[in-house]
């Protein structure tokens, strides 16, 4: 499944989508930014409430396909002036981070 | 390809804009070739090694070499040291303030992961001198 097409099945906010045909692999849940790194695998949409600029960083760095902000959180202006700048998808929804989680596996599987 | 060296000075005190030397070595690893996996541990590697510079040591620099089969990767700063290294390299252990914990980092994992991520890592640290890391991850 691409970027593009868990957009649609999620109905997900578009922040910035440079890259809409990225093959997610997975998903990862986390708010803890050295746990991402450590657990996430490269290609996993990344499923946070954190929305500051250190959330790009680790986005280019942990190599996943976007970032789904949860639970209604919006991007600070520098999270999203950055994902912009560096290549990342960063998207946002009003569910829980737990029924995205959910939403995301079904589709998944 | 012969041996590239980089260096990268990282500043201390602002965390919201750590990773940018990481995010300019990763793309330098891209130019040259290097192979996907590689590049992301590296990258890995140095954006913790970066984020500890900044929250405990006030900055420092990063000496980076590239081989043709490793990538090493030295992080040199002249912060406080670390007095008991197998406790930092413990999961969950941390020293650091409220302000890193809010940003998400400070989880005790910075280390660990660095290690994780790296084929070979060494910690030569005095206390009140500085800390140098030493990792090498292999392509």
């Amino acid at each position: 499944m691409t970027v593009k097409e868990l957009i649609q099945m999620l109905a997900l906010t578009k922040f910035s989508l440079p890259q809409p045909d990225r093959e997610v692999t997975g998903g990862y849940v986390g708010d803890l930014l050295s746990w991402v790194m450590g657990r996430a695998q490269a290609g996993n949409a990344w499923i946070t409430i954190m929305s500051n600029q250190n959330v790009a960083a680790v986005a280019v760095m942990a190599e996943v396909s976007c970032v789904i902000l949860t639970e209604g959180v919006v991007p600070d202006d520098a999270l999203l002036q950055r994902a912009r700048q560096q290549g990342i998808n960063l998207l946002g929804t009003i569910l829980s981070t737990y029924d995205t989680a959910a939403a995301l596996k079904q589709f998944l599987s | 390809m012969s041996e590239v060296k980089l260096t990268y000075q990282v500043d201390g005190g602002d965390l919201v804009q750590a990773g940018e030397a990481s995010s300019k070595m990763k793309m330098t690893l891209k130019k040259l070739g290097m192979p996907a996996e590689a590049i992301r541990k590296a990258a890995i590697c140095m954006y913790e090694g970066e984020i500890n510079m900044v929250i405990h040591a006030d900055g420092g620099r990063v000496e980076v070499e590239v081989g043709l089969d490793k990538i090493v990767i030295r992080l040199i700063d002249h912060g406080p040291g670390i007095p008991d290294v197998d406790k930092a390299m413990e999961e969950g252990f941390t020293t650091a303030g409220a302000a890193a914990r809010n940003l998400g980092f400070g989880a005790g994992m910075g280390l660990p992961n660095m290690k994780r991520y790296s084929d070979d890592m060494e910690v030569d640290t005095i206390v009140g001198v500085g800390t140098t890391v030493t990792m090498r991850v292999d392509c």
